[in-house]
């Protein structure tokens, strides 16, 4: 097991910046997700890990060693590709054995490992067959397998679970999650799905365009966004984010948008108005109380635009002149479409953007 | 109803011309040389027979079989050999090393430029005119002008050890004639081989390394095994094809003169279709030639129903995908 550290690292296809100015440090056994759209640069940053890729520029360390120069087959990692790159015209027992053929180990050795992580991953009933005649699943669980049976050092994981149904893709989260902390392999997981992400890992890399947004554990992520595309990209139903001023009256800080004026706790106001008067206000769905007749003074009014049941709880959609909050609430909350209503945003629970830089300001 | 009619000629319409040139230039020829196979057609009695064609008055015989299974023909058994040597060597460049060849083009280069250039190399023979690649030849072995010869003699080849003929010597003359066709016949292969390569997911290729294989392992475990129908393929193409042809052969040898037998049969390089011609249109033993030819025709038809069996009709006709 070992520690990955990117230093500064770059890769441009030609014009294309895949990935810009990289830091990442991945500690020993820790299973870190990278998480970003399509296009982010993940897959590049995990085959720059693996090998593949060599950087444009910056370093990539194992522990202590610089392994940037690095052939893949040094490096003793497994992977599992998006695709799941099975080996067509192998069993799956020989595309599990395959690693370790390479590596030159005994045949008994290999019967022995092949069979143990078969076993693991519950696939000991397919191993004759071809990777065409397994399904999506079974297929995930070989590469798995493949990825696992040489007992690597790193192991690196493209959006494996992207091509399954949801229920098994509920069901194959806690396995995978719960086969790393067993293996206590150091795990870098790659997903667009923020759920899969913020289920699965022990800290969460967000990227946009090739760029770092973020590096934090799950709740930090969720609770402190940095910036704005953190804080709309993680959370669903995402975050409300509002334009706006910050405008003082009579010592009191207030944050003024076209559609409505709310006050900010003492404090808050002053220290952002000496950084920036232009805003985007951020409240999360369950952070806004919905209430119904008179309420505390500093509240928004406005009203029931559309309601979601979802289950569990409501997805109420309320106008506040042109703005659409999103407000998850009870779900035995009776509403209409049209009743005019009152939403009080947790003070303490707010979000405030700089509109120029996007970052967070508190 | 009229419309539905058009719909149905009009296809037929489109297609006439095609159908027409395919009954003209193949169906046609191939029944000819199945009935002249079993007569004795020749110079001497052309007319006579050609007033005659098929009424009972032609002679069906077995005599022009007997002559080439029975061995009355000296001649048949050393063309035999020789169109052995010919298809099983010339093959193995058009399909072995070909594939070596488009590995190193299409996988091992990883400067696109440099491999677009090895590619257009080898395709040079392909797109030049037959024969003007068939002179270039001639002139490059010329003994006394030619350009091998100097290139030799440059490396510091003494004189003495370099034939006094190229195109005649044996077993410099063989050589040659493989060289000749497996240099022109070796783009078949690398067009097939190169569109598969390009085919197969650079996952796969990744995956490989990472689990550990090096470069000359991924191109021995993965490609190659995956390339397996195309090798088939290429095999089979051109075993086919390598039987029935004879214009480079014939381009740089000549079919014959004097006796009829021109330098081909000196040198070794007289394979069976060009033996055929030979016979055909220097010994006028029209007859004689079309029975050689059938036994061609006869191989190469068993060949297809073989391959056919062997592929399948979609493997046949989309050499270049690979199974994944
Ligand atoms: N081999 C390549 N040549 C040129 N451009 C590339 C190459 N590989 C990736 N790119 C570009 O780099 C960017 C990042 O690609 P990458 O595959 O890393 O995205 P990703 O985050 O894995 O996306 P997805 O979630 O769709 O898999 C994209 O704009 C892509 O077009
Ligand atoms: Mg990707």
């Amino acid at each position: 097991m070992v520690r990955v550290t990117l230093d500064n690292v770059s890769k441009f296809f030609g014009k294309v910046k895949a990935v810009v100015d990289l830091n990442l440090e991945i500690r020993d056994g820790e299973f870190v997700a990278l998480l970003g759209p399509s296009g982010c640069g993940k897959t590049t940053t995990l085959l720059m890990v693996a090998g593949i890729y060599k950087p444009t520029r910056g370093r990539i360390l194992f522990d202590d060693e610089d392994v940037t120069d690095l052939p893949p087959k040094d490096r003793n990692i497994g992977m599992v590709f998006q695709s799941y790159a099975l080996y067509p015209h192998m069993t799956v027992y020989d595309n599990i054995a395959f690693p370790l053929k390479l590596k030159k180990v005994p045949r008994q050795e290999i019967d022995r490992k092949v069979k143990e992580v078969a076993k693991l991953l519950q696939i000991d009933e397919l191993l004759d067959r071809k990777p065409a005649q397994l399904s999506g699943g079974q297929r995930q669980r070989v590469a798995l397998g493949r990825a696992l049976v040489k007992e690597p050092d790193v192991l690196l994981l493209d959006e494996p679970l992207s091509n399954l149904d949801a229920k098994l893709r509920i069901l194959m989260r806690a396995e995978i999650k719960r086969l790393q902390k067993e293996l206590g392999i150091t795990t870098i997981y790659v997903t667009h799905d923020q759920v899969e992400a913020m289920s699965m890992a022990d800290k969460i890399a967000v990227m946009n365009k090739g760029r770092l947004q973020q590096y934090a554990d799950p709740q930090t992520l969720y609770n402190k966004p940095a910036n704005l595309f953190v804080a709309g990209f993680i959370g669903s139903p995402p975050m409300n984010l509002v334009e706006g001023n910050i405008v003082e009256e009579n010592g009191t800080y207030y944050f003024v948008s076209s559609s409505f004026k709310y006050r900010l706790p003492s404090g808050v106001g002053e220290l952002i108005a000496s950084e920036t008067s232009s805003v985007i206000l951020g409240v999360r769905p369950e952070d806004i109380k919905i209430v119904l007749g008179d309420g505390d003074d500093n509240v928004i009014s406005g009203t029931v635009y559309v309601v979601e049941p979802l289950g569990r709880d409501l997805l109420v959609n309320v106008k506040v002149g042109e703005t659409l909050f999103k407000i998850l609430a009870p779900a035995d909350l009776k509403l209409e479409p049209g009743q005019s209503i009152l939403l009080a945003p947790n003070e303490k629970r707010i979000h405030l953007f700089d509109r120029k830089t996007g970052r967070a300001v508190i | 109803m009229a419309r539905s009619i058009g719909r149905r000629l009009l296809p037929l319409l489109f297609l006439a011309p095609m159908l027409l040139m395919i009954a003209l230039a193949w169906v046609s020829p191939l029944v000819l040389t199945v009935y002249l196979g079993f007569t004795d057609l020749s110079i001497k009695n052309f007319l006579a027979f050609v007033k005659d064609f098929f009424t009972d008055k032609v002679s069906i015989t077995l005599d022009n079989f007997r002559r080439i299974f029975y061995a009355e023909d000296p001649y048949v058994g050393e063309t035999l050999r020789v169109t052995v040597l010919y298809v099983v060597s010339v093959l193995s460049i058009n399909a072995i090393y070909a594939l070596a060849l488009s590995i190193a083009i299409a996988y091992f280069t990883k400067n696109e430029l440099l491999s677009m250039i090895l590619r257009v190399t080898w395709l040079l023979p392909r797109i030049t005119p037959g024969i003007i690649y068939a002179l270039m030849w001639i002139w490059f072995i010329d003994p006394k002008y030619g350009l091998l010869n100097e290139m030799l003699r440059l490396m510091g080849v003494p004189d003495s050890w370099l034939p006094d003929s190229w195109l005649l010597r044996k077993p410099y003359s063989q050589m040659l004639m493989i060289m000749i066709n497996g240099y022109v016949g070796a783009s078949f292969g690398m067009i097939v081989y190169t569109a598969a390569i390009k085919s197969i997911p650079p996952d796969l290729v990744n995956a490989a390394l990472v689990d550990g294989a090096s470069e000359f392992q991924v191109a021995r475990r993965i490609i190659i095994p995956l390339l397996k129908w195309p090798i088939l393929f290429v095999t089979a193409w051109q075993t086919l094809s390598l039987l029935s042809s004879y214009e480079y052969i014939l381009m740089v040898w000549g079919a014959g003169s004097g006796q009829g037998y021109g330098i081909a049969r000196s040198a070794g390089v007289m394979v069976w279709s060009l033996y055929s011609y030979t016979k055909a249109f220097a010994e006028h033993l029209y007859g004689y030639a079309s029975a050689l030819s059938l036994i061609l025709v006869a191989i190469g038809l068993a060949l297809i129903i073989l391959y056919f069996k062997i592929f399948g009709f979609r493997r046949l006709m989309e050499p270049s995908r690979v199974e994944v």
